[in-house]
């Protein structure tokens, strides 16, 4: 940027911007070390992953806690166009767990990922080049700018994914996230476009009021919503969700699964400020995709064998989470009721956060699980938590918030999304309240379900294979990041007061303009639930008193049942937990199964297999695209083979326009 | 004045180039085209600029040099004078290029260009050179031949380009930048790759990529 003049508006902001661009730059050489020593590269790349999220933690608790904002312009050339880079209450509050999560990553990646493995230094450089881009993404306040990390975080994203690149799976399913992912690029150059009209410039900024009800202001929306809404894995445009989280290495599931689909969220926040008077419409319809979306998650979750696909798809439930309270925030916002707005809204951004912090715990900790057994097949693991207890520990912790329980965060953030439905069902769209408290309630029971298969499966129970009886707990470098985002999980739920604060500073630049709005403090009594968390900590601790054995009791497999020769295949297996759940919302899910029935007195050996296709990618999308491409062969005469011919074509395209363009 | 007798002369070379046969001429024309179109900037009437003399200077030794020098040296090498059964004829090329050219001129003089000024042969003169360009890329064979369609379309390019000196001279200075890509990527490439590949400067030889 040698001909760039960089300003940086009001000198009171310089600091946090300079910090804010400091921490971007440490990002993004953190992994350049690695490439030229022989040693520690690793440990070089995770030093200074962990000095740029202090550096941009601590500009972002000065911006969040009410400090001024800054900006930084970028002025334009022939070649470089303008941009311009905010460092607002928005982007302070997302660049916090992009920078933690990536952080903790990196430090993970010491353990998780050798040294002298194959493509280590490669996945250091991407990781730390992924969160240099994400970490301008949430900053970007011009749409050049902001398409620019976009494609840097997409493009760093799939070179991630294909680390293991010698699975024909891992191929697959990162072509499908590079595809997926352009064509919600696609949709947003247009949405800019749009909004460039509006607007008169490329800078965002407030969009003229009457443009959001207008034709062109609801193209916008829908372009935006179908492009931000394919990166957050937003039904039915989550398909490349699950096997991309799946197949890249865990520490980069954390941080995709963690922040990368949250930058879609990001894009909805964003274009929720720009807007003072949205349709009711808009928010109903984010609504009404955030609850298909939990539910549809949680339910294909319950259904997986792979426990990081099973993570994947509660990434997509618990972006349903965050949209049903965008969308309650929304139509707060539409309607001008300022409870309903703080409450959805705030809601919404404590579960950002709160998701970053336990599902990043979680796929840590599921990394570990893989990397200690070598599967990541549900029914091929068990009895871990005797193994590894601290990754098991840390495991609960994560699946606790999850589940959306007391006194953990997850709770938190549900409850005031709770709250603001509570709210809403007095005023005129009381459905949409209604639609979000049975959604809710439905994800939650559901959720809890899944992650009781998911702990008692892979950490309960006996061994199922050789790989899950040998395995050996993770080293304290993979164990460190986890206990962090355990603890802050915890900070969280125990002591959600101190989020109040930031919360209301970012909720307060979503107000429309000339908008007073109550603060959370007074919606939602947050000191009460640190009052309330003492006696559930108090009851835990009895219970756990009472469950841990005395010594005198004698130790046998768990499912033993008293049989005299028990094996681990007398176990529930992971489907057959389920099984109950899965077999009830068949109708939506429809499960492939094969079987042979078992007759008879001594009937003959049978196998059972289910599998869960994804109802988009599987049933949709894959012979979709096929039937397309059958189509399309007829087309093929025109590959003559001539170069010629191919110039022909480009002749007459050319007359064609120049033809078009005079008449 | 003399801007519009280089641009006329640059015209009757797009003739030239389109009915000659032989190898050497052709390259021969497109280096005097490319010395007029060089030339041109200096006779616009922009006053004693040093950039704009420089720019003269590059485009003169690029077009009016070195790409046919190139390209002289690449014909000694595979011994082919002549350009032997093109796809179009050189009677019916004529009548195309006479063709697009006058095409080139109703469709300039409809185009919602701003008029007046030194420019007004610019734009049919720049839309008739890329026509006769895009007709030797389609109609010959020989690689070599193609390289100087390529070399003409540029120059068409450049011509479009000029209007806009000097508002965007880094425009343009890129344009003559294009130029001696065309040279090294396309002689380079193309050229070399053929006659290794298939023993021969045919690129119809290239149909067998096709999967």
């Amino acid at each position: 940027m040698d001909a760039a003049q960089a300003l940086v508006d009001g000198a009171a902001g310089v600091a946090p911007m300079i910090l804010y661009l400091l921490a971007i730059l440490f990002a993004a050489f953190s992994g350049v070390p690695g490439l030229f020593v022989k040693n520690h590269g690793a440990r070089i790349a995770a030093t200074l992953m962990v000095a740029s999220a202090l550096l941009g933690i601590s500009a972002a608790a000065g911006v969040l806690l009410g400090g001024p904002v800054a900006s930084l312009q970028i002025h334009g050339t022939p070649l470089v166009s303008w941009g311009r880079l905010d460092f607002d209450p928005i982007a302070a509050f997302f660049v916090v767990p992009v920078l933690l999560l990536s952080a903790m990553a990196s430090v993970y990646g010491i353990g998780y990922w050798g040294e002298h493995q194959e493509g280590a230094r490669a996945l250091r450089f991407f990781l730390g080049l992924l969160a240099a881009f994400l970490a301008l993404l949430v900053g970007a306040a011009h749409a050049f700018v902001f398409l620019l990390a976009w494609e840097g975080m997409a493009l760093m994203a799939f070179i991630l994914v294909m680390t293991e690149d010698r699975e024909p799976g891992t191929r697959r399913a990162a072509w499908i996230y590079l595809a997926s992912t352009h064509t919600g690029t696609l949709l947003l150059i247009g949405g800019f476009a749009l909004m460039m009209m509006a607007n008169g410039s490329f800078a965002f900024s407030a969009l003229p009021p009457g443009f959001a009800a207008s034709g062109r202001g609801t193209a916008m929306f829908v372009l935006f919503l179908l492009g931000f809404g394919f990166k957050a894995g937003m039904l039915p445009f989550h398909f490349w969700l699950p096997p991309a989280h799946a197949a890249a290495p865990s520490h980069v599931s954390s941080v995709m699964s963690g922040i990368l689909i949250k930058m879609g969220i990001l894009g909805f926040i964003r274009l929720v400020s720009w807007v003072s008077d949205p349709p009711v419409w808009w928010g109903g319809t984010i609504l009404v995709l955030g609850a298909i979306s939990g539910i549809m998650g949680v339910a294909l979750a319950l259904g997986q064998h792979d426990l990081k696909r099973l993570l994947a798809y509660h990434s997509i439930e618990n972006i349903g989470i965050i949209l049903l309270g965008l969308g309650l925030g929304l139509i707060g916002k539409s309607t001008g009721h300022g409870s309903l707005q703080v409450l959805g809204f705030a809601g919404a951004l404590l579960h950002v956060w709160n998701h970053s912090l336990f599902k990043g715990l979680l796929f840590l900790a599921a990394g570990s699980v893989a990397h200690a057994t070598g599967t990541r097949d549900l029914e091929r693991m068990g009895g871990l938590g005797r193994l590894m207890p601290k990754t098991a520990a840390a495991f609960l912790v994560g699946a606790w918030a999850i589940c959306g329980l007391p006194p953990l965060n997850g709770f938190v953030s549900e409850w005031l999304i709770y709250l603001g439905a509570f709210r809403g069902l007095g005023l005129s769209r009381w459905a949409f309240s209604l639609i979000t408290l049975g959604a809710l309630s439905v994800i939650g029971a559901l959720a809890l379900a899944c992650f009781a298969k998911a702990f008692g499966v892979v950490f309960q129970g006996e061994p199922r294979s050789d790989g899950a009886a040998q395995a050996h707990e993770s080293s304290s470098a993979m164990l460190v990041p986890m206990g962090v985002l355990a603890l802050a999980c915890a900070a969280i739920g125990l002591a959600p007061i101190v989020i109040s604060t930031p919360l209301n500073r970012v909720v307060s630049t979503l107000a429309a303009e000339g908008q007073g709005l109550p603060s959370l403090g007074s919606l939602a009594e947050l000191g009460w639930l640190s009052a309330m968390a003492v006696p559930l900590l108090v009851l835990g601790l009895i219970l756990w008193k009472w469950a841990v054995p005395s010594p005198r009791l004698k130790e046998l497999p768990t499912w033993g049942c008293g049989y005299i020769a028990p094996t681990p295949r007398m176990q529930y297996t992971a489907s057959s937990f389920a099984d109950g759940l899965v077999q009830g919302m068949n109708w939506v899910l429809w499960t492939k199964v094969q079987s042979g029935r078992v007759r008879g007195f001594f009937p003959f050996p049978r196998r059972f297999e289910s599998h869960l296709p994804d109802p988009v990618l599987d049933r949709v999308a894959d012979p979709g695209l096929r039937g397309t491409a059958f189509l399309l062969s007829g087309l093929r005469f025109l590959q003559a083979g001539h170069m010629s011919i191919y110039l022909m074509y480009v002749l007459l395209t050319l007359l064609t326009l120049l033809v078009w363009m005079v008449v | 004045m003399y801007h519009d007798i280089l641009i006329t002369l640059t015209v009757l070379t797009n003739f030239t180039l389109v009915a000659t046969s032989r190898i050497h001429k052709s390259i021969q024309v497109a280096a005097f085209q490319g010395v007029l179109l060089g030339l041109l900037p200096l006779t616009l009437g922009l006053g004693f600029q040093i950039h704009i003399l420089l720019m003269a200077m590059a485009a003169v030794m690029v077009k009016g040099w070195f790409i046919p020098f190139l390209l002289r040296r690449a014909l000694l090498k595979v011994h082919i004078q002549r350009e032997v059964h093109p796809y179009i004829g050189y009677t019916v090329s004529l009548m195309l290029c006479a063709l697009g050219t006058g095409m080139s001129i109703v469709l300039a003089h409809n185009l919602p260009l701003k008029p007046g000024g030194p420019f007004a042969l610019f734009v049919p003169a720049a839309l008739a050179t890329l026509f006769t360009g895009f007709l030797l890329l389609v109609s010959r064979r020989k690689a070599i031949t193609q390289v100087v369609g390529y070399l003409v379309l540029e120059n068409g390019i450049y011509l479009f380009g000029l209007m806009l000196i000097q508002d965007m001279p880094i425009l343009v200075e890129t344009g003559v930048l294009l130029d001696l890509f065309v040279g090294i990527f396309v002689m380079g490439i193309v050229i070399n790759h053929i006659s290794v590949a298939f023993d021969s400067m045919d690129t119809r030889q290239l149909a067998e990529l096709k999967d």
